[in-house]
């Protein structure tokens, strides 16, 4: 089965590099960008069931995908 | 001073940290490979070296922060063992939860490597009993992400508990936004754990310790642990 984690920066934590993008859109001409957070996004494949398959992934998220000190994930399991 | 030298695929300032612990203490140290599972008999003081461990994949240390070595390391720490970590060491501990926040990349995006000051902020550990509290030091830098973060509370806490070390500042020791290299929390260039037997630290100590290096500034964090070690012996 396929899944998606996405990680994100939570609220309130600088984002550099989200900064330097959002000044080269602006440099682009690209019109209407408030602000740019960068993330992560993991395409994982797995065995099991949805239910494992979710616990799994939640445990990979929670232990090394993201650092929870900084960022949130979302965890979707795409069938 | 037994000291452990931890190598992780990608670490490349290895052999200047073991080159460092020889001169300073008069030992040869351990190199510990990723994957072993525990540390050699009687280690004093473990040490995860600056570099680029699994190229920075993911997160800086994240991964070597997961790999076998670090549960040994852990367990040592817990039982009161001193661990430093310097530059790549450092974000290898904060990711193991050794130490707490998380190194982010530098506030002005560039990687930066040349010599900085820091201020000693005290002299009663066993990181820092090398030197005077208050005094200003010169050590290189070499890092892309060693802008140091925390939530608030965990910033307040490390200031209220005396845990940061080590702080960039001017050559006459002030400290400022101009001389905060990286954007580091309050200018944040080493911290220890609530303990106090775990050091993270960005700068390269490792790399100031004889004549031929220009400078030998460095040299007073070994030295303190030698002497601490020694006086608890």
């Amino acid at each position: 089965m396929k899944a998606r984690v996405t990680v994100t920066l939570k609220t309130g934590v600088l984002d550099p590099q989200g900064k330097a993008i959002e000044g080269a859109l602006k440099s682009l001409g690209i019109d209407g960008v408030a602000s740019v957070r960068q993330g992560k996004v993991f395409d994982i494949e797995l065995d099991g069931d949805k239910t494992k398959a979710e616990a799994a992934l939640k445990a990979a998220a929670d232990r090394l995908l993201a650092n929870t000190v900084i960022e949130n994930y979302r965890v979707e399991v795409l069938g | 001073m037994k000291s452990a030298v931890l190598v992780f695929p990608g670490i490349n300032r290895e052999r200047d940290m073991a080159r460092a612990l020889r001169l300073v203490s008069g030992r040869e140290p351990a190199m510990v490979w990723h994957a072993e599972t525990s540390l050699p008999e009687g280690t004093d003081l473990v040490v995860a070296p600056g570099g680029f461990s699994y190229g920075d994949y993911l997160r800086c240390g994240a991964i070597a922060a997961r790999s076998p070595v670090m549960d040994a390391v852990r367990a040592f720490a817990s039982d009161g063992g001193l661990v430093l970590g310097v530059c790549n060491g450092f974000q290898i501990l904060c990711e193991s939860g050794l130490l707490p926040g998380i190194l982010m990349r530098n506030a002005r995006l560039r990687f930066i490597c040349h010599d900085v000051h820091l201020r000693v902020e005290r002299s009663d550990t066993p990181f820092t009993r090398g030197y005077n509290a208050g005094q200003v030091i010169r050590v290189p830098v070499a890092h892309g992400e060693g802008n140091y973060a925390a939530d608030e509370d965990t910033v307040r806490r490390l200031e209220g508990d005396g845990r940061v070390l080590y702080r960039y500042c001017s050559a006459s020791g002030e400290i400022d936004d101009t001389h905060n290299i990286n954007g580091a929390a309050q200018s944040i260039a080493g911290i220890i754990n609530e303990r106090g037997n775990v050091l993270g630290m960005m700068p390269h100590p490792e790399n100031h310790v004889e004549d031929t290096m220009g400078c030998t500034d460095g040299r007073g964090l070994f030295a303190g642990l030698v002497a601490h070690l020694e006086r608890a012996a």
